[in-house]
């Protein structure tokens, strides 16, 4: 699941330095109101980097089930940060390895380095699984393109299964950790096919595809490996010559 | 080159983004910072004054409903399980994960403020900060002993539970410093 908004509100380093934030500040534990009132610890160079404290979303003041009256948004990292129904931040010299904390702990530092930021993403949302195309001829691919690294500087489509890839035109200037438009036109002679895409940030980071992720942890591909983090694998759609789409990796 | 560097003295000075002090809000009481004050560090500097042993928990869980979700001795039922029933020469990472894939909190928390923290503020589903200090020490005190991290007769304040050694030791990953614009493990370019 992925989704994207206009948030509006106070940078969270405007509010810090108001307090009188200290050199010793090293993490900041962020806490809802909700029935668990969840909690996450987050270095404190984010919050005083992009964080808001969001009042505003899309326009309006941000409804109950996205965390009214406040939230607390931390541009590019899982979704689970973005503190929703804001109660409190405590700013502390160590991690706290709360509630949300001890959901991330992982074995090895390397996994666990994965659990802030978001890498970088892309999946076509047309066609896609459950979409029909009603014969051959020309269609433009489109989808969607993000990073937790920073903007989206380039995305290529494949319409051959990943054999050839080709520039994908960039619909509106990319904003940092936004969804961001592309498409590609195409020729589909009507033969099964499989259609893919893939980005790179303003950081240089490539999405992987799931074989170059088993690679790089040095673990054996089998259709069962799950990549470590959030899953910003290269997403594969098949198409039948019938014209319709399906999961590629199913 | 001296006039210069006193006009871009000056627009500093001028600029509203500058070391602006907007003089809202007002520096909470203590009082009021402890109410609020529910996040536990490993340290357990904010834990509050209480005590509990494994046996009293052992009677809560069965009272407050937690055998219902999670099984009569923290296996077996819809709920994370919070009992191994593995053997303790495995390695924690194995014989800390429960059939359902998900960690037994109880025995692979770096701290044993973890599991206070987790109970006080998650628990019962539905009822969630209903539990008063001394039953929360309790019921962590249970959980410890059923996972054999602490003796039956040990009784847990907030001196004793942040010294208490829990089995994962060191063996788990810290995270990197985060700084802006680096990929979120080097070297991995992905």
């Amino acid at each position: 699941m992925t989704s994207c908004a206009e948030w509006t509100g106070v940078l969270l380093s405007t509010l810090l330095k108001e307090c009188g934030l200290k050199s010793s500040a090293k993490w900041f534990v962020a806490e809802g109101a909700e029935e668990v009132k969840g909690a996450s610890s987050m270095p404190i160079a984010k919050a005083m980097d992009d964080c808001i404290i969001a009042y505003g979303m899309n326009g309006e003041a941000v409804r109950p089930q996205n965390g009214y009256p406040l939230r607390l948004m931390v541009p590019g990292f899982e979704g689970i940060f973005h503190t929703k129904w804001l109660r409190r931040i405590k700013i502390v010299d160590r991690y706290y390895m709360n509630y949300n904390d001890y959901g991330h702990l992982e074995k090895s530092e390397k996994e666990a380095a994965l659990a802030f930021q978001i890498g970088p993403k892309s999946v076509i949302t047309k066609p896609s699984g459950g979409q029909q195309l009603p014969g051959k001829g020309f269609y433009e691919i489109s989808g969607l393109a993000w990073s937790g690294g920073g903007a989206i500087k380039s995305v290529e489509v494949s319409t051959d299964g990943g054999k050839k890839w080709n520039r994908a035109e960039i619909k509106a200037t990319p904003q940092r950790m936004a969804h961001t438009r592309f498409g590609y036109g195409w020729n589909w002679d009507g033969n099964e096919t499989e259609i893919l895409s893939r980005c790179t940030d303003e950081i240089g980071q490539v999405q992987p595809t799931r074989e170059q992720v088993a690679k790089y942890w040095n673990v054996p591909f089998d259709r069962s490996y799950r990549v470590p983090g959030l899953d910003n694998s290269v997403m594969p759609w098949k198409i039948a010559r019938d014209g319709s789409v399906t999961n590629g990796l199913a | 080159m001296g006039s210069l560097r006193l006009a871009a003295t000056l627009l500093l000075l001028g600029s509203p983004a500058l070391a602006q002090s907007y003089g809202v809000g007002r520096t909470p009481s203590q009082d009021e910072i402890r109410a609020l004050d529910i996040s536990i560090s490993p340290t357990g500097e904010e834990l509050p004054m209480g005590r509990g042993t494994a046996k009293e928990g052992a009677t809560l869980f069965q009272q407050k409903g937690c055998a219902g979700c999670h099984g009569k001795a923290g296996a077996g039922a819809m709920a994370p399980e919070l009992q191994s029933n593995k053997g303790q020469d495995l390695p924690v990472w194995e014989r800390g994960r429960g059939k359902s894939g998900w960690m037994i909190l109880p025995l692979t928390a770096p701290y044993a403020t973890i599991v206070w923290d987790y109970i006080n503020r998650g628990m019962p589903l539905g009822k969630e900060g209903s539990l008063k200090p001394d039953e929360v020490y309790a019921l962590t005190a249970y959980l410890l002993f059923v996972n054999k991290v602490i003796p039956e007769d040990q009784v847990l304040d907030k001196e004793s539970l942040p010294k208490i050694k829990m089995p994962i030791g060191d063996d788990y990953g810290r995270l990197p410093d985060w700084k802006h614009g680096t990929p979120r493990l080097q070297g991995y370019n992905h």
